[in-house]
């Protein structure tokens, strides 16, 4: 059975290789805290393994995060802009291979797809060939690694590997930011643990009406925005606000179809994301990119959409989560 | 209530443009704490945290197919495509890419826009140029619209669309929180395909928006143009 586990190591030896790969350049110019930092974030893929089975302890790699962190954000990290092609040697593919070029990213969701609907068929001596726990997730891995494929049979670049280098470039493009999806996520989980949810649940109570589903709805939706408005992304409101309200009154009370519920909180929270300066990547900094007067220019043109979206999405969670 | 003031930490450092990471990461310590948890339970909360959130980060898996076919001129062709838009005029070809990215975005390809990639260099032009065609000259307040809109549009095009991806952050962010918090099991399908009627809503009010945006800029010229000639005869009268 290929497990969900399998896939943490798949990105874990996809890490250690990038840390690899940068460990080798010596003209990198942060090539040790660079290659530090990749690698020791794959090998904490590894031992994740053993914590989520309860069979090591888990402070041993809640100090590798903290490092991790401290590496990161006392700027040990650097983008080495490994080696790719240039403009115009990409203009001249482009125009050799034209949309074929959509054939591999495409290939990533039909795979996925046609995987999670095959898994509850998929049996080897009765067994499931696919965690059936972790459908999507395995799905997901198994239609990247086809559409890797795919593409060097198409594209026949002069190294089988070049999707692995060129993979490396963008994730150190990325740099940092690659983890700040799972410290939120794991600020989430602090926050309920301290009670941060209950204490905001308490305060929503006093504006709440008893017994009334549409304005648990509205709170939800209405403090999903708010929130994201003030932190700059849903990530950091969604814990929040679903441990004050989404979870104990439109799930446990009202019975919301979870799915439903919290897909649509997050996307309300994303109308927040519209209307806030400190989303700064997304709003500010394309003011000055574009060398505009107004930097809350790009705001003013989105306030109109996220608001009456923010109202839409109140609708479709009141009508379709709750049956 | 104390521990709200791990929120309020959270607020604050983001306003203050500190590294996310270290701001993430003391408001976490700071709140727990506060929540009355010891030192050791903090390391083991950040080290179970991190074990079974890992499924947040396996927008690895599809970096090196990404970074192949970028490689081989993916961005090139998608402006390509999107040049094609530009006999249209300012609100249309705003509209035509704001569905190209939502479409695109859905199917996990967000590299191939974004606003140094293709709103800067591609998108605010074209619509800038289709303006240029309808007006002769663009006046500054009026080129400032577009440049707005011209960002917007890659904004809610890339928002309400990446949620239909499964692999997406968001999605993943969710079924790791309420399955570790409320022993929950949600498949990232389900959520995807709960992001649907948003994206589709979403489409539609911003669509209808740049449908109008045309008619909009005819009267900001129109205004434009007028408060020229007063200031004109304004400088003419001031002379005699």
């Amino acid at each position: 059975m290929i497990k969900v586990e399998a896939v943490f190591w798949l990105i874990g030896i996809l890490f250690v290789a990038w840390a690899f790969l940068i460990a080798r350049e010596t003209t990198h110019p942060k090539r040790w805290g660079s290659s530090a930092f990749w690698g020791l974030l794959g090998l904490c893929f590894f031992y994740g393994t053993w914590v989520q089975a309860k069979t090591a302890p888990a402070w041993i790699l809640g100090i590798a995060v903290l490092v991790l962190v401290a590496l990161a954000s006392t700027g040990m990290l650097g983008d080495g802009k490994s080696k790719t092609t240039s403009v115009e040697k990409r203009t001249e593919f482009a125009a050799k291979f034209g949309n074929k070029l959509f054939i591999p990213a495409l290939t990533i969701p039909v795979v996925t797809v046609v995987v999670v609907l095959l898994a509850p068929v998929l049996a080897i001596g009765g067994k499931p060939l696919i965690d059936p726990a972790n459908t999507t997730l395995v799905a997901l891995a198994i239609g990247a690694v086809a559409a890797a494929v795919v593409a060097v049979l198409i594209l026949r670049p002069k190294q089988k590997l070049a999707p692995v280098f060129e993979g490396r470039r963008i994730l150190e493009s990325i740099g940092w930011a690659a983890l700040l999806p799972q410290m939120l996520s794991t600020l989430g989980i602090l926050f309920t643990k301290a009670g941060v949810g209950t204490a905001v649940g308490i305060l929503a109570k006093g504006v709440l009406p008893a017994g009334s589903l549409l304005a648990a709805v509205v709170v939800y939706c209405v403090g999903m925005f708010l929130f994201t408005v003030l932190m700059g992304n849903g990530f950091a409101a969604f814990p929040i606000m679903t441990a004050a309200i989404g979870w104990p009154v439109l799930v446990q009370t009202f019975h919301g179809n979870p799915a439903i519920v919290f897909a649509i909180g997050m996307l309300a929270g994303f109308c927040g994301t519209l209307c806030t300066p400190m989303a700064a990547n997304f709003n500010l900094v394309p003011a000055a990119l574009l060398e505009m007067k107004n930097k809350y220019g790009v705001i003013k043109a989105q306030m109109a959409t996220g608001v009456p979206l923010l109202g839409a999405n109140i609708v479709l969670m009141y009508f379709l989560a709750f049956h | 209530m104390l521990v709200l003031i791990g929120v309020l930490l959270v607020i604050v450092g983001f306003a203050i443009r500190l590294n996310p990471l270290i701001v993430v990461t003391v408001s976490g310590i700071v709140t727990a704490l506060l929540g009355g948890l010891s030192p050791v339970e903090i390391l083991n909360a950040f080290g179970s945290g991190f074990a079974s959130s890992r499924s947040v980060t396996i927008f690895v898996v599809v970096l090196p197919v990404i970074g192949i076919i970028e490689r081989f001129g993916l961005q090139e062709q998608a402006k390509t495509l999107i040049s094609k838009l530009a006999k249209l005029t300012a609100g249309r070809v705003l509209l035509g890419y704001l569905l190209v990215r939502q479409a695109t975005a859905a199917l996990g390809l967000t590299s191939i826009g974004g606003h140094a990639q293709t709103v800067r260099p591609l998108v605010f032009p074209m619509a800038e140029g289709a303006a240029l065609r309808r007006y002769g000259s663009v006046p500054e307040r009026v080129k400032e619209k577009i440049k707005g809109h011209s960002a917007a549009a890659d904004n809610v095009g890339v928002f309400f669309g990446e949620d239909i991806f499964v692999a997406v952050g968001s999605i993943l962010l969710i079924t790791t929180f309420v399955d570790t918090t409320y022993g929950l099991h949600l498949e990232p399908l389900e959520l995807a395909i709960w992001a649907i009627p948003t994206a589709v809503i979403a489409f539609l009010i911003h669509g209808f928006r740049l449908l109008r945006l045309d008619r909009q800029l005819d009267n900001d010229v129109k205004a434009a143009l007028e408060e020229e000639k007063h200031a004109q005869t304004a400088t003419t009268g001031g002379n005699a």
